[in-house]
């Protein structure tokens, strides 16, 4: 059954015109109330994955539960649909478990809020933020296993329920889910920190309908709403082909030496409405990497990058929702049966980008990125030190943004919204470890007119015995290359130890000991050029072998650029290399993915170190993928 | 009998107040400045000041000046050519700048980074490391870093940083490279991280320094060349240079650490405003300063600015104290649009500058702007009813421009004149609400002082739409500044980094360190010669809930820590908690930066005092006046602000007129003179 809205004054809102000069406060003040709750969260909690890499994201709703600002779309219709019980003044709601809230969030990690807005006895808005806690138990320090089965061994599992009712927190209730974290202090604080932004929304909210009255409150959203719906019918219209489009990617193993994973995507318009279909996607992984995916997030994917790369000025939200269709057929990778593992779903949620930039600029090469970070891998370090203390680290990793219609990619930078690295001062002061090399790698970005960022090198030395955990991709598979670009490098993880010996790690483990003066190098990956590096002008390249981003053999190999010992550029040299290599290379496709999946496997071993992971075996139950029918019905049925 | 002299350099005037430190008498001189050589706009207006006020400029002892060198460095490109020298491994501290991109989800897809101030080929990597308790983990390679200092030397570089990691905790080994530079490269100055801004996180500490070192040169000789010109004239006058936490630094201070100077114009005013608001009785206040580009504001209370630990300059932000001022791109210049696919109205924060301006100037511009949105009003009357200046206002021109917004919103063009003003003041307010209630501040209990420009324009309706009240108009919006310069002291401080949850220090131990600090800051003002008598000492130190990454600087007296320990801090960083963030936690406490800073006497001015009058204005009525308020045309007055006498009251609406700035008084409200010719507004 859904959920009963109860409100004591119960009113119908009347939707009056409103000025554009009075929308236009309007959406100002919401722009600025969203922005607060991001700083109130940021200064206020603990685990360093919220408060410097800022893994959290606030939304405010309208009375329907539709985003007006935010930026990963309203859940609050999922969670409408399947929770059973009342929503009332007072309630503010807690989940962890993407299963209860159709997706709303996608692994156990990441705690969601949500407060209903009450004004004068009747419900006026809601305000709900989600942020990634650094551990909620389970099997592993940090809770993200790569080898999980079920989801029952990451973590402690919190279906929706009231931690506050009637404004009274449940401590009983917040206590046992304490009891069940490795780090409980910090999620005790991260929570308050949640709660805390939350109350600010609605304060801000309040605010407005006070000072403009609930009517013109109501309205300015429904207009808002209305607003975004034109612009983003008008982009759809002019940047989405009638004709279908597919794209392909892949997540590259399992952390269970099974891979690579298919990610695909068709996409086509019919009249305003454009369809995304993921039927020939891949069936759910036994292990973790599964990504539960929620249309209506991946609809504000969509509506967000279309407009980045279309028009950035527009403003986004949930108002174009019903001009999108998504399927995803269930029992795949991204809508995975519970209780399959989920907590190490941010392969699938980056590589989830590339698929869709690929699919939106194959059509429209001029606009079209290449491959970037598409991922936040992670690292984790934890044990007892010499004095019986618990440390645990967890950190993110940074890559190179793509080569883009704009530009450069910026080397060793993050693709997701305000995220930044501890500094590692901070890391050192707290934790045993020094971090050594912190640089991103020559040549790595794939070469370009614009060059894709590098990647980045991070060398932990290890100064306590220990366990470390690691998560990365992209390993097997290439950060591809667009419109004449070649592929970024990929990544690499290399554990030197103390007594000399050396090894290369994969991407995805789990407890893997240190000893005390080991050393880890975590390279990520470049993102891929794009535009054709011959047409790159020659004194760029010079600048860059200056600088160190790019070497004077990477210069003359991938750019066709000769330079004298001072970084002068040969001009004669130059034009006459790059006329040879372009003639040997010939035409260029509009994507380089650096070979097929078949080849790269072959190459696995001599290239990377690592043997080429094994063809995935999927849940025997699992024997083809529902029709793209049989998910819409399936869809109409948990609505 | 003894002066000091406050100056401030803008654009287009230069501004100077001569206050007799005795008699607190001030005299003010306004000159055309002299962007080529601003120290002969500087000595002009001296000469004319002096003269006013029959004395010769030999009697000026001290000389305070905000200047805006170091801010336009930034802002136009034309800093030093940095070298920088960091620790192996670390060589692209600034091109990896922590990885941030800004913007929302997507943002990436437009975001060009822009070069760092030390361009990565002038890095080099010393063969060294301190671990992050201070101990050596690797010795430095001298004789590798003397040869790669020397290849540095070839590339010409005009100053260098040297910014090591945990040099926070040791900065040992950046002093040896000191030395070596200092035999390799003489004459290139050099700044070290430990030396600019002695606090963890490398990143931070790095781009600071570097902006030191970048700003140096320029800063350098605009200051020595000021001195010498000043001592030409006035033998041993001392010159300081108001810093961006509107303190004051000698010359030699300023020299060394101009990253300290990036707001020093802004402070100027926030400084200013303080002295007159503290004239007119009041403690409490938001700064308002609006001009053709951009809007400053900052939040004043009980007659201190707030500060912050941060400056940023254009795409440039450092870890240097300033006061908390917050800019938008909106002023009078800013452009009106409305994008063809959601048809909002927006206005700015493109501006139409000072050329080819807003159309009602008749400069070329023809985009619709701020102004001419006023002037479309009455707000701004145009013709030959402008009291002095040489600008003459074409109501046509404004009426055309703003015309290309009604026409697409489908509003008459007062309609969309009146639409421009309440969105651009409501872009001003979201400002005032960032210093404000944001920070746990409720804007009723605050003045709103505005100036700058457009300030007067808009400052009625900003106050209506944060309570804050009264609306404070000062008499000369353009003198504030030197004003400011002229009222503010000495003032230097010392800091340390020095991270301990509080059970694992002592008061005692904390004590110490603090009185070190005072000891150490002291001897600025002690070189100064002012004597200790005058010298007050306050102290901060940042705190956080062990684990969280928040900072919170408590102010206190370093008695209540000798007396009742570390929990007198401790109790008021839980106080400030709750209010900015509604809780506070049990989670042990921990001590991040400690700083001691020593101030001087500020100077004793009195304010100039108008003439009393009864509360009837008309003596000053120039004459009716048509402006568009609330949805129609409003019957109101002009006034000539230089006829206004103390006790007058102005009913709106109201337009009055000065030199510098106009005044819009709005219906509904009436604007006060005070004895010192201020216009306090407050709803009637």
């Amino acid at each position: 059954m859904p959920a009963r809205i109860v409100e004591t004054k119960p009113r119908a809102f009347k939707r009056v015109k409103i000025d554009p000069i009075t929308l236009d406060i309007i959406e100002n003040a919401m722009l600025n109330a969203r922005f607060e709750m991001d700083a109130v969260l940021f200064r206020t909690a603990m685990s360093p994955g919220i408060r410097e890499q800022h893994d959290e994201f606030p939304m405010i709703a309208n009375v329907d539960g539709k985003m007006v600002v935010g930026q990963f779309g309203s859940f609050i219709y999922g969670f409408k649909s399947a929770y059973d019980g009342t929503i009332e003044e007072g309630d503010m709601f807690l989940t962890t478990d993407p299963y209860s809230c159709n997706g709303a969030v996608s692994h156990i990690n990441d705690w969601l809020l949500l407060r209903p807005i009450f004004k004068d006895g009747r419900l006026i808005a809601y305000a709900a933020m989600f942020g990634h806690m650094t551990d909620v138990g389970g099997k592993v320090p940090g809770s993200l296993p790569t080898d999980a089965r079920q989801i029952f061994e990451e973590g402690i599992r919190v279906p929706p329920i009231k931690i506050f009712k009637n404004d009274v927190l449940q401590e009983d209730v917040l206590n046992l889910i304490l009891h069940n974290c490795r780090l409980p202090h910090w999620n005790r604080s991260d929570f308050n920190a949640i709660v805390a932004a939350i109350r600010t929304a609605e304060k801000r909210v309040i605010e407005m309908a006070s000072r403009f009255g609930d009517d013109v409150y109501y309205s300015a959203l429904e207009e808002l709403l209305d607003r975004n719906r034109r612009a983003m019918a008008h982009l759809i219209k002019t940047t989405v082909p009638t004709k279908k489009q597919f794209f392909e990617d892949y997540i590259c193993d399992d952390g269970m030496g099974m891979g690579p994973y298919k990610l695909r995507c068709a996409m086509w318009r019919e009249g305003e409405k454009v369809i995304f279909d993921f039927d020939g996607t891949d069936p759910q992984s036994i292990s973790s990497v599964n990504f539960y995916l929620n249309e209506e997030m991946f609809k504000m994917f969509c509506g967000v990058y279309m407009i980045m790369v279309f028009d950035p000025k527009i403003m986004f939200n949930d108002g174009f929702y019903d001009l999108m269709e998504v399927h995803i057929p269930e029992g795949t990778l991204l809508k995975p049966r519970e209780p399959a593992a989920l907590s190490c779903r941010t392969h699938a949620l980056g590589r989830l980008f590339d698929v869709l930039g690929g699919l939106l600029g194959q059509g429209n090469p001029a606009f079209l990125n290449a491959a970037g970070f598409s991922d936040s891998p992670h690292f984790m370090y934890s044990g007892y030190d010499k004095n019986g203390e618990w440390y645990q680290l967890y950190q993110i990793g940074f890559g190179g943004v793509p080569g883009r219609p704009f530009g450069d990619g910026p080397d060793g930078h993050s693709m997701w919204p305000s995220f930044t690295n501890v500094p590692n001062e901070f890391v050192e002061s707290y934790f045993p470890l020094r971090i050594e090399n912190y640089e991103t790698i020559p040549d790595s970005g794939g070469a370009g007119k614009h060059r894709g960022g590098n990647a980045l090198r991070v060398g932990y030395r290890f100064l306590e015995n220990g366990e470390v955990s690691i998560h990365d991709d992209r390993w097997l598979t290439y950060p591809w290359g667009v419109n004449g670009g070649t592929p970024g490098q990929r990544s690499r993880k290399e554990l030197r130890r103390k007594d000399g010996t050396s090894e290369i790690l994969p991407s995805k483990c789990d407890r893997i000991p240190v000893k005390e003066g080991d050393l880890l190098y975590f390279d990520t990956w470049g993102g891929g050029g794009w535009g054709d590096p011959f047409e790159r002008d020659p004194a760029q390249v010079a600048f860059d072998v200056e600088a160190g981003l790019v070497t004077a053999a990477g210069a003359r190999k991938n750019y066709g650029v000769v330079l004298s010992k001072d970084f002068a550029v040969d001009e004669k040299a130059t034009s006459a290399l790059r006329a040879r290599e372009k003639k040997k290379r010939g035409r260029t496709g509009i994507f380089n993915f650096g070979g097929s999946i078949a080849e790269l496997k072959k190459r696995c071993k001599a290239e990377t170190g690592l043997s080429p992971p094994r063809q995935p075996e999927f849940p025997r139950w699992v024997k083809s993928t529902k029709s793209p029918k049989a998910a819409r019905k399936s869809r109409r049925k948990t609505a | 009998m003894s002066y000091r002299l406050g100056v401030d350099v803008g654009g287009t005037f230069t501004d100077l107040i001569l206050v007799n430190e005795k008699t607190g008498d001030f005299f003010s001189a306004k000159v055309p400045s002299t962007p080529h050589d601003s120290s002969i706009g500087v000595l002009n207006g001296i000469e004319r000041v002096c003269k006013t006020a029959g004395i010769d400029p030999t009697q000026i002892t001290h000389v305070m000046h905000g200047t805006t060198v170091a801010t336009n460095t930034i802002l136009t490109h034309s800093g030093a050519k940095v070298g920088l020298v960091t620790t192996q491994g670390y060589r692209q501290v600034l091109q990896i700048a922590r990885s941030f991109v800004p913007g929302g989800l997507g943002g990436w897809v437009i975001y060009n980074k822009s070069l760092p101030l030390a361009p990565l080929a002038l890095t080099i990597e010393a063969d060294e490391r301190v671990g992050a308790r201070g101990e050596v983990v690797r010795k430095l390679n001298k004789a590798r870093l003397a040869r790669d200092l020397r290849a540095l030397r070839k590339k010409n570089i005009e100053a260098l940083t040297v910014s090591l990691i945990n040099s926070f905790a040791n900065p040992a080994h950046e002093r040896e490279i000191a030395k070596i530079a200092a035999k390799e490269m003489p004459g290139v100055p050099v700044s070290l991280s430990s030396d600019v801004v002695p606090e963890m996180q490398e990143y931070e500490r790095t781009v600071t320094t570097v902006a030191n070192s970048y700003v140096s040169p320029k800063v350098s000789k605009y200051v020595r060349n000021l001195q010498r010109e000043l001592k030409r004239r006035m033998n041993d006058v001392q010159l300081h240079v108001l810093r961006s936490d509107g303190g004051l630094a000698s010359a030699k201070a300023a020299e060394a650490y101009p990253v300290n100077l990036l707001m020093s114009g802004p402070a100027g005013g926030v400084s200013g405003a303080i002295w007159v608001a503290t004239q007119a009785g009041f403690r409490n206040l938001l700064t308002f300063d609006m001009g053709g580009t951009s809007t400053d504001v900052a939040l004043v209370q009980d007659g201190k600015a707030q500060l912050r630990r941060e400056t940023s300059v254009h795409d440039v932000t450092v870890r240097a104290s300033s006061v908390d001022v917050r800019t938008v791109g909106a002023g009078g210049g800013s452009i009106a649009h409305v994008p063809e696919i959601t048809k909002a109205l927006r206005v700015g924060p493109e501006s139409a500058g000072a050329a080819p301006g807003p159309a009602a100037y008749n400069k070329g511009g023809t985009l619709p702007t701020v102004t001419d949105a006023n002037v479309v009003l009455g707000y701004l009357p145009s013709g030959e009813v402008r009291l002095g200046g040489d600008m003459v206002i074409r109501r046509d021109l404004a009426e055309k421009a703003v015309m290309q917004i009604a026409s697409a919103l489908k509003l008459s063009v007062k309609q969309a004149a009146a639409g421009i003003i309440d969105i651009v003041n409501e872009n001003m307010y979201g400002a005032l609400r960032l210093v404000s209630v944001e920070k746990g501040f409720d804007p009723r209990d605050f003045a709103l002082m505005a100036f700058g420009g457009a300030g007067p324009l808009h400052a009625n309706a900003l106050g209506k739409l944060s309570s804050a009240w009264p609306v404070i108009i000062p008499p000369g919006p353009g003198v504030l500044c030197a004003q400011g310069d002229a009222t503010t002291s000495v003032r230097d401080e010392a800091s340390r980094t020095y991270i301990r949850p509080f059970s694992k220090t002592s008061p005692k131990e904390v004590s110490k360190i603090f009185r070190q600090l005072a000891a150490q800051a002291a001897k600025t003002l002690d070189q100064e010669g002012i004597p200790q008598a005058e010298q007050s000492t306050s102290y901060e130190v940042d705190i956080r809930y062990h684990g969280q990454g928040l900072l919170l600087t408590v102010d206190f007296e370093i008695e209540e820590i000798e007396k009742r320990g570390l929990d007198a801090i401790g109790g008021k960083f839980d106080d400030i908690h709750r209010q900015l963030f509604t809780f506070a936690l049990t989670e042990e406490k921990e001590l991040v930066n400690l700083r001691a800073v020593v101030q001087g006497k500020p100077a004793a001015v009195r304010a100039l005092r108008v003439e009393k009058g009864k509360s009837d204005p008309s003596a000053a009525r120039l004459g009716e006046h048509m402006v568009y308020v609330e949805g129609r045309d409003q019957k109101g007055a002009l006034y000539d602000r230089s006829k206004l006498k103390s006790g007058n009251v102005v009913k709106g609406p109201a337009v009055v007129l000065q030199m510098d700035t106009t005044t819009l008084i709005l219906p509904g409200h009436v604007g006060r003179v005070d004895d010192f010719g201020n216009i306090l507004i407050t709803p009637e």
